[in-house]
């Protein structure tokens, strides 16, 4: 019984305590953003661990599927439910903002997908250094597409996000975008630890350890890649609309290779294929980049250094490949992990 | 009634016919003819660099021919991919092992049973009724096989730290998982010791005596093709220079002078 809930019990007070302190204003508005960010990041680097870590592939453009994510809930939401210049009157009611934001950000997540058919078709014959090329590839298109239609303000931004997080406040008084985010980082981790662990999603592994002798044992390789990277690049795109919300604003500067980059780097600090590996990096490299603020731009000088350490000390990362249980095994009492 | 039966029966599990393979201008397979019976044991043998992986790499789907057609149990398998030729039911291993090294004995087995795994992306992030069930079953069988392979012991080892023979059989016992009608065994015998090839020609006798699947394999042990096979096809350059028992194959003057040179210079 303790065994079988003992994770929703602790995400649930977990969950409880933030909406809590965030409702009685006990923490202030910064902390109140990074928190999200955390989510954020922790969505970005376990999707993009998927595809670095599990399926053994190097995929550098993360951000441009974030950036698809991004601007397509977003622009889906001001234009059905806030007022606004480009699109004028909103088509429905602000009221329905509310029940209606899962689906913007499941929208954006969706768009992102097909995005990523960008890199999961060339995937089929390319791997490697090569396909990071095409990755890299696909997200400057995406920047430079987006940057280049004026109509959704080009490379100035998109705006208008907050009317929608006022109206779903209105409605019920409280902090929406953290209980949001707090849900869909959840659902992403949960949809990567069933995929992941399923005998079909295997087939991610199967193809890291050795394309050909999974091809030769009836793993459809070209189907598992397609939605592998569908999966990675939509979860991108979850959180690059959840992104969006947080700050009101998008641009397509923020989501360049520098982003991706970043991501990256929670990736490998956290340790290639390991999903909380990913969550708990992503948790310190957003307090990280917080500690570090004070530095301004030489933040860029220290944080790379830190990577050239890590490489150098421990290039396996924090975990490993391993999960949390199997470095501390009376994690076990509590949880039967997969 | 008894006639169709027949008929049935005389389909054979693997035919190909006039097979030929070009590699820009080298031929690296020339007019390859075989017909495979249910149940047979066939030798494919010939001096290095002779064509006979290339064989194989054909059969499984990896190369498309040039020329020529390949059928498994008289279904040509023309632009097939090697995954849905595996699903045909040919299954092979490799002359250096390929097992998945991070993945524990038993999930190297349920992973090779992929194709007809029933199910798909969204049954196994729902955890559906047929998930849960096909899982159970998955899982099922691959004990069972470890079981009658006497691997079960190891079920959650990594591969990597099982003696060499052992890999050899864990990855005959995961090319099986996929129900194959024909087994391709690639230099099954290479890298092991005289003893570990006492153990695999045991090996190899009672699977082909248990399981209802017909074994091709190349090997450069005379002693376990002498020992195994009824039948031998012997080739060179991709040609295909002599054919018969074993015992006509250890006679044939073509065959010595391949593998042991021509002194006739």
């Amino acid at each position: 019984m303790l065994r079988r809930y003992s994770v929703h019990m602790f995400l649930a007070l977990l969950g409880f305590v933030l909406v809590y302190l965030a409702y009685n204003e006990l923490v202030n508005l910064y902390i109140l953003s990074i928190l999200m960010f955390m989510g954020v990041n922790i969505i970005l680097s376990a999707s993009l661990n998927l595809v670095n870590g599990y399926m053994g592939e190097f995929s550098c453009g993360h951000a441009g599927f974030m950036c698809v994510g991004a601007y397509v809930s977003s622009m889906l939401g001001v234009l059905l439910f806030a007022k606004d210049k480009v699109f004028g009157l909103p088509l429905l009611s602000p009221e329905f903002a509310l029940y209606a934001f899962p689906v913007l950000i499941f929208a954006g997540g969706v768009a992102a997908a097909f995005a990523g058919l960008l890199v999961a078709i060339p995937s089929y014959k390319t791997r490697g250094d090569y396909l990071a090329i095409i990755t890299i590839a696909a997200n400057y298109i995406i920047i430079s597409g987006i940057e280049n239609i004026s109509y959704i303000g080009g490379s100035r931004g998109f705006m208008g996000m907050k009317r929608l997080i006022r109206s779903m406040e209105d409605v019920v008084d409280l902090p929406w975008m953290l209980i949001w985010v707090f849900l869909f980082t959840i659902f992403s981790i949960w949809i990567l630890r069933r995929y992941l662990s399923s005998t079909f999603g295997k087939g991610v592994s199967a193809i890291c350890q050795d394309e050909v002798a999974a091809e030769i044992m009836s793993v459809n390789t070209n189907k598992i890649k397609t939605i592998t990277f569908m999966l990675s690049s939509g979860l991108a795109g979850i959180a690059g609309g959840l992104f969006a919300y947080i700050l009101g604003y998008v641009n397509p500067g923020s989501f360049n290779i520098l982003k991706s980059t970043e991501v990256l780097v929670m990736v490998y600090l956290g340790g290639m294929g390991s999903l909380s590996g990913s969550v708990l990096s992503a948790i310190f490299f957003t307090v990280l980049l917080e500690v570090l603020r004070p530095l301004q731009i030489i933040k860029w000088v220290v944080i790379p250094l830190l990577l050239i350490i890590l490489m150098q000390f421990r290039p396996e990362g924090i975990m490993g490949n391993r999960e949390l249980g199997d470095i501390f095994p009376w994690l076990k009492r509590f949880y039967r992990f997969k | 009634m008894t006639q169709l039966h027949v008929q049935e029966k005389s389909v054979p599990v693997l035919e190909i016919e006039n097979l030929s393979q070009r590699f820009g201008g080298l031929t690296a397979i020339a007019n390859f003819n075989i017909a495979l019976g249910e149940n047979d044991l066939t030798g494919l043998i010939g001096p290095n660099g002779a064509g006979k992986t290339t064989v194989f790499n054909l059969v499984s789907g990896f190369y498309q021919p040039s020329e020529g057609e390949i059928r498994i149990g008289g279904t040509p398998i023309a632009k097939l991919k090697p995954h849905q030729v595996t699903a045909m039911g040919v299954a092979r291993t490799f002359q250096n092992i390929r097992l998945w090294s991070d993945m524990t004995v038993l999930d190297n087995i349920r992973v090779a049973q992929h194709y007809r795994l029933g199910y798909g992306f969204f049954h196994s992030i729902l955890r559906s009724k047929t998930y849960q069930q096909r899982e159970a079953e998955i899982t099922k069988e691959a004990n069972n096989l470890l079981e009658v392979f006497d691997l079960i012991r190891y079920r959650d080892e990594f591969p990597g730290n099982l003696p060499y023979g052992t890999q050899r059989k864990l990855e005959i016992a995961r090319a099986l998982s996929v129900h194959p009608k024909l087994l391709l065994l690639d230099e099954p015998a290479a890298g092991l010791n005289s003893n570990d090839i006492q153990d695999l020609i045991r090996l190899i006798r009672w699977i082909h005596n248990t399981f209802d699947v017909s074994i091709w394999m190349i090997e450069h042990h005379m002693d376990v093709m002498m020992e195994l096979c009824n039948h031998i096809k012997v080739i060179d350059f991709g040609e295909t220079i002599a054919e018969g028992s074993p015992e006509e194959i250890r006679k044939h003057p073509a065959v010595i002078s391949a593998y042991l040179g021509d002194d006739t210079l």
